[in-house]
């Protein structure tokens, strides 16, 4: 029996005709598909990819976070999936506003998602809607900053315990 | 002839068959040779102190054969590797839960100063929460390094008064950490 080969472009061709507008931004950095869609989309658009025949992305790599602060939309979500059947990967990006970055969990199709999605609201504060229990996972439970956003001085200026004076440089 | 080195007696009065010392020498001298370090060693350090605990460097020649994962009956505190700011209170817990006399040795950059993680998420030194004796430099020190702290530490011990944990002095470095 021959099994079909799938490549990036038998994925896109097949997410193109089912979401159209919904995705965009395409491009294959190290031959790695990568997309962009929207809030609204996400869940359908790795559902799809789950359920269909072919295609059968049914590991869940990683859910992370990024801050892009000139960007219209500065917060983004970036999912990665992997078809082991096929071995083909996808990363999928979805940017969110600042003042209320909120997405759906994906939750209720990957168990898996859970940690990764605590870890994303505890370093940049993005909101999974439907996520069983969000809340911090690796840093102080007291922490009122989201650290991974880049509004922070990298040093704090009034330190003088580090001074270059006190090693001689 | 063997190559065994006896430690040498404290000053004292010698005469036929009795030896007068103060008991502070004596005691020190116990203590100092049969120190319990508890090690809480959380990275790259702690490594570094098993080649010291190995065959090759022996701890164990100082009298520090007991190496306890335990606070009970522990008197050196060896913090090494670096502390973050959520392992802070587990430090200092372990440290509190430690009986007197107790000691402290913090070894490597990161236990003495946050090392190169100057970042929100590492205590920037184990001093800004426990009392600490004697600090090790290096990253990671070498087990010399790690061995001669000990010395230092036993140096501490020998020569401290029986009273020195009762005295004020004591009790308001102690109370600056908020320790009763």
């Amino acid at each position: 029996m021959a099994v079909k080969e799938i490549n990036n472009q038998a994925v896109l061709e097949k997410l193109q005709t089912k979401f159209a507008d919904a995705i965009f931004n395409v491009s294959e950095p190290h031959e790695f598909l990568t997309l962009t869609t929207t809030k609204d989309k996400i869940i359908d658009v790795v559902q799809f990819l789950y359920n269909d025949d072919e295609l059968k992305f049914r590991f869940l790599t990683d859910i992370c976070g990024i801050h892009y602060p000139e960007q219209e939309l500065p917060l983004g979500v970036i999912y990665h999936l992997h078809s082991l059947t096929n071995n083909v990967r996808i990363r999928i990006k979805v940017f969110l506003p600042e003042h209320a970055p909120r997405i759906a969990s994906l939750t209720g199709l990957f168990l898996g998602a859970n940690w990764m999605e605590r870890e994303t609201y505890d370093f940049f504060g993005i909101i999974f809607e439907g996520h069983p229990d969000l809340r911090r996972i690796l840093n102080v439970d007291d922490m009122v900053a989201f650290p991974m956003r880049k509004e922070f001085p990298l040093e704090d200026p009034n330190r003088t315990d580090k001074n270059d004076d006190y090693f001689g440089r | 002839m063997s190559d065994i080195k006896m430690v040498e007696a404290p000053p004292g009065i010698e005469g036929a068959g009795f030896f007068a010392t103060s008991l502070d020498k004596a005691v020190g001298l116990a203590r100092s040779y049969s120190l319990w370090p508890l090690p809480f060693a959380t990275s790259c350090c702690g490594i570094e102190f098993m080649a010291t605990m190995g065959a090759h460097y022996d701890l164990a020649r100082f009298g520090a054969e007991r190496l306890s994962f335990s606070p009970r009956q522990a008197d050196l505190l060896m913090v090494m590797g670096t502390i973050a700011k959520k392992m802070a209170p587990v430090l200092r817990q372990v440290y509190l839960q430690m009986a007197e006399p107790r000691w402290v040795m913090a070894v490597g950059a990161c236990a003495s100063s946050g090392g190169i993680f100057d970042t929100y998420s590492v205590l920037q030194g184990i001093d800004e929460i426990i009392p600490v004796d004697v600090y090790v430099p290096g990253c990671p020190p070498r087990p010399e390094g790690i061995i001669d702290g000990l010395n230092r530490i036993q140096e501490l011990v020998q020569n401290e008064s029986l009273r020195r944990r009762d005295s004020e002095e004591y009790k308001q470095l102690l109370a600056k950490y908020g320790i009763q």
